[in-house]
């Protein structure tokens, strides 16, 4: 592209969002949580309702146009997803039901067909339980695979030199770790990290739950050999996630589940296993929501990474200067390159009665240890921290409203 | 009045000077040691704790409850006004009280027909903040718990 990104029109935005023309207490909706889960532009709503409406069978099965036009929406999806994350091939894209299951799938498969005895797999302190607690049940599965734990920085960043460390064992298999933080906003470099567990023998997989929807991703550019992303979190719906595998893997791997869709031949002693991606996805699909993860990328490719990055960066440079006006107010991390996620504790202020405050206002943030027990206990938060996080739709206005309820609410509580 | 008044009613309903009070100053705040029972009680999705201690009179009745914990204002001053409250009652007393707490932070019916019940009237706002309302009862379930002799409760 020659042309400089376009800018993102955030009003225009914001009308293609039914939901954030509602109130919420009377208040306007300042919706602050899209970390946990982002709100549906109409695209997507009404792209779900016309495949219910106008082309919805069964896929892969039907000798019929109905089941054809639904196949086809289908396999369009995955090569959307494809398109999205710069992959090869479109077999490389498997559909899953989140990023949760994609990481059960790859430490299930791939960890006990593929990793061998006495090699580890590397996490980060940072991790979302979905890419730690997949492989504590691989690690406890008597295996002889183990896991280890790269180290956080205090800045919140990926501890590269503690990686280096733990690679030049030479034992690590694989290093799975998050591409974004959902807790600190940390945008890891991924390449990088792709570089020097390639040159250490290991395989490498990123969370990208948080990082696809902020970021423009190229998985090849990356290097990375397994990619994770949840589209509920993409603005899409929810139950449809995309697990990305280099070809060669998901060929060598075994399957995860196992039913109908996933085979080749059955006879009742056994069955030999379809190609991938069809091996790793048993059962009837999530075809309406695969359609509507299809329509979200759509979406956010019309308006464009770059100009959704660029807008962002742009929050994030404005809540940086505007929290740190708020008295007593503590963030937690300081990464140099960070996406729009901000956690913080409030002096004299517990972070759920301060959700319950906000609330009030009409401001949804999420509180608690945001699937991050470990990282929590890393900055001694054992108790949660309160967590804004924003979309594409986000404004600077809201965070001006975050701010100035927070003042309230130190008013109110302490 | 507005839904938007409404909205900040509430709030004031729920964070009544009792509450706040009792969450910023916790009474009985402390280990026992030794005691004659005792429970924790995680609130495993926020983080809120509440380790409870209990010492019982000759007669069988609680003599003494002390906690310590950390957790939002709501399970704080619940737990606070617990202590306050539960010393002097049998085992079979608390728990009829538990029981009543419970459902007062469910339904929001306040019962003032006993002094006790009168006192954690406070708590009942909760019942407009479903997913608050486990912040409320995260004390008395590990009333019932230690009453029980089941070392940890969980008000999931
Ligand atoms: C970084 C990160 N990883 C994984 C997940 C899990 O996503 P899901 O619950 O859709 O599987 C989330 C969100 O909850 C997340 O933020």
């Amino acid at each position: 592209m020659d042309a400089a990104p376009a800018r993102l029109d955030v009003a225009r935005v914001r009308q293609d969002f039914p939901i954030l023309a509602t109130t919420v207490h009377g208040r306007p909706l300042v919706f602050l949580d899209s970390g946990a889960s982002a709100q549906k532009p109409r695209a997507v709503i009404e792209a779900m309702t016309r495949c219910m409406e106008t082309a919805y069978a069964n896929v892969h099965r039907g000798a019929y146009r109905l089941s054809e036009l639904a196949t086809e929406a289908y396999e369009a999806a995955r090569a959307a997803a494809q398109r999205f994350l710069g992959a090869e091939h479109a077999e490389e894209i498997v559909f899953t039901r989140n990023s949760t299951e994609a990481f059960n799938l790859v430490a299930h498969s791939f960890g006990r067909a593929l990793l061998k005895p006495g090699q580890a797999v590397l996490v980060s302190e940072m991790e979302h339980h979905a890419n730690l607690v997949p492989w504590q049940m691989l690690r406890d599965a008597g295996r002889g695979i183990g896991l280890r734990v790269v180290r956080v920085t205090d800045q919140g960043e990926l501890d590269l030199d503690d990686l280096a460390r733990h690679l030049s064992r030479g034992d690590v298999g694989l290093v799975s770790v998050t591409h974004m933080s959902n807790v600190l906003g940390t945008v890891t470099p991924a390449s990088a990290i792709a570089r020097m567990a390639h040159a250490a023998g290991a395989r490498v997989m990123f969370d990208g739950s948080q990082a696809a929807v902020h970021r423009a991703v190229d998985v090849r550019a990356i290097g990375a050999d397994f990619y994770a992303f949840t589209g509920h979190k993409l603005y899409g719906p929810t139950g449809i996630g995309v697990l990305y595998a280099r070809r060669e893997l998901l060929e060598a791997m075994p399957p995860f589940l196992g039913g109908g869709d996933m085979i080749e031949t059955v006879t009742l002693e056994r069955s030999t296993w379809a190609a991938p991606p069809a091996r790793f996805e048993a059962g009837t699909p999530a075809i309406v929501e695969a359609v509507g993860l299809h329509a979200a990328i759509d979406y956010v490719n019309a308006l464009g990474m770059e100009a959704i990055e660029a807008h962002e960066r742009d929050l994030v440079e404005h809540a940086c200067a505007t929290l740190a006006q708020v008295k007593g107010l503590a963030l937690l991390g300081a990464p140099q390159d960070r996406g729009g996620v901000f956690s913080f504790a409030l002096e004299g202020v517990h972070p759920h009665d301060l959700a319950t405050f906000l609330d009030r206002r009409g401001i949804c943030v999420r509180a608690g240890r945001h699937c991050a027990e470990p990282l929590h206990a890393r900055f001694g938060l054992e108790g949660g921290t309160a967590r804004a996080s924003f979309g594409l739709y986000t404004t600077r206005g809201e965070i001006d409203a975050l701010a100035a309820a927070l003042d309230a609410a130190r008013g109110f509580f302490a | 009045m507005s839904t938007e008044a409404a909205g900040f009613e509430e709030l004031r309903d729920l964070y009544q000077e009792v509450i706040l009070d009792h969450g910023r100053r916790p009474r009985n705040h402390l280990r026992l040691d030794p005691c004659d029972a005792s429970a924790r009680g995680d609130n495993p999705m926020c983080g809120d704790r509440v380790e409870l201690f209990l010492r019982f009179a000759p007669d069988g009745r609680i003599a003494r409850a002390a906690f310590l914990g950390r957790g939002c204002a709501v399970s704080q001053a619940s737990a606070s006004l617990l202590t306050e409250t539960v010393p002097g009652l049998t085992p079979a007393e608390a728990k009829a009280l538990a029981a009543r707490l419970r459902e007062m932070a469910r339904t929001g019916a306040r019962d003032e027909s006993t002094e006790a019940l009168a006192r954690l009237s406070a708590l009942s706002g909760v019942h407009e903040f479903p997913s608050r309302v486990k912040c409320a009862t995260l004390a008395w379930h590990a009333l019932e718990a230690a009453l029980d002799g089941v070392k940890e409760a969980s008000s999931e």
